[in-house]
């Protein structure tokens, strides 16, 4: 990499968490267009966000700031090696590890709901983590290589071999955006039985934090699908706004599901597809 | 934030009303959420009795400052009907602060987002980041 691409990689990476604001600003607009409201105005998360920072501090543990702080820096970590370029696999990990580090955060603190939320945000990591890593699998299969250079390399765009894995992909994006029918472990809407459910213990700076991490990686994860089109990021942009956009169309039709049927539906959906995928392309002769 | 310290639902309704696509409060930044610690507002509707003042107070007192509370409806602002029982205790400024009032039996849906966006006004004077999106 020469030092212009060096630059341009830094920039994008920390532009992320502003991407995924974005991004949360246009789901909140198009939710309220969706359901005939008018909704709040596109920079409404930012404002959020600021607000949330200047409240007074009320902490449950000494713990919850420190995995709050880490759970953002993994995000972030975990989009500069997507823009550097860097292996995908190990991309998922850190944000494996970006989650776990929200997940004990919640069940540091004696609060059953953020306990609840937790437990059910691991349950999430184990229903989408395997579909996103046989996916990577089916990429090294296809490419030759576990790196993003790899999948530039390939030439082809990925989405011309690999249609399936895209649409298992859609369930992993549902799960991460947190939205209905996958909402289990921290819906906005389940006052009730979830109160906010991992989210439940944070407040003021820390859910700032938390915030900023969630927009990181969704921004990441939408990075991640336009590789599907490498050739053209234009093109692989344009199919990682279509799969937001139709995440949203799916929140705005679906219920909430129990977490027993998000395991269910995902493994089994998201295994059969990919495999799938995989059979037909070694039945075809093409790997 | 909105917490039922018994009322007989009218209000309720009414607050929820303001929710749907009709008078649509997300347009300022407005979101109902369960959680007293990420709310900056309290919606208190029914007069406060005996047995309820204490999960009032616990709810007041998980909110981290700045915050705002409002009193929707009669019973909420004075006790209303109930003012005179036995098991009431009046009005919720009897438990917790109160900064907006909103008068009505049922207080209609204008007049609750009047209040809530009134509150948050007053809270933008309180905190040092500019807080409302009008």
């Amino acid at each position: 990499m020469n030092t212009v691409q060096i630059v341009i990689a830094t920039i994008l990476a920390l532009a992320t968490p502003v991407i995924g604001g974005i991004l949360a600003g246009v789901d909140r607009k198009l939710t309220a267009k969706m359901q005939e409201r008018i909704g709040p105005p596109l920079v409404q998360p930012f404002y959020d966000v600021l607000k949330l920072w200047g409240k007074n501090p009320m902490i449950s543990n000494n713990l919850q700031p420190i995995l709050a702080f880490s759970y953002l820096g993994f995000a972030l970590l975990a989009a500069g090696m997507v823009t550097f370029q860097q292996d995908l696999l190990l991309v998922l990990f850190i944000m494996g590890i970006a989650d776990i580090c929200l997940t004990v955060a919640a069940v540091s603190t004696k609060s059953p709901y953020s306990y609840l939320g937790g437990r059910r945000e691991f349950l999430a990591m184990l229903s989408y983590e395997p579909v996103m890593l046989l996916v990577d699998i089916a990429i090294f299969l296809v490419t030759g290589s576990f790196t993003i250079k790899g999948i530039y390399a390939y030439g082809k765009p990925l989405a011309m071999v690999l249609p399936l894995a895209l649409v298992a992909l859609m369930f992993v994006l549902v799960i991460e955006m947190k939205k209905s029918p996958y909402d289990v472990s921290g819906s906005g809407h389940a006052h009730q039985e979830l109160v906010r459910g991992v989210f439940t213990e944070f407040s003021g700076y820390t859910m700032a934090l938390i915030e900023l991490g969630h927009w990181t990686k969704l921004a990441t994860t939408l990075m991640i699908f336009s590789l599907f089109w490498a050739p053209n990021p234009v093109i692989g942009a344009a199919i990682s706004l279509a799969m937001f956009f139709i995440a949203l169309v799916i929140d705005n039709i679906y219920p909430r599901l129990t977490w027993q049927k998000m395991l269910k539906t995902t493994w089994s959906t998201g295994f059969i597809l990919v495999l799938l995928n995989l059979a037909v392309l070694v039945f075809g002769g093409i790997i | 934030m909105h917490y039922d310290a018994g009322s007989c639902n009218g209000c309720d309704i009414e607050i929820l009303a303001a929710l749907t696509p009709k008078f649509d409060v997300e347009r300022f930044g407005i979101v109902n959420i369960g959680d007293p610690k990420q709310a900056d507002v309290l919606l208190v509707t029914g007069a406060v009795n005996h047995r309820n003042k204490e999960v009032l107070k616990n709810l007041y007192d998980q909110m981290p400052a700045p915050k705002m509370v409002i009193a929707i409806g009669t019973c909420a602002c004075t006790g209303g009907v109930f003012h005179n029982c036995p098991n009431v205790l009046g009005g919720i400024d009897n438990v917790i602060p109160v900064d907006v009032y909103v008068p009505g039996c049922a207080a209609r849906p204008e007049q609750i987002i009047d209040a809530v966006v009134l509150a948050l006004n007053k809270l933008s004077g309180a905190v040092k980041v500019e807080e409302d999106s009008e």
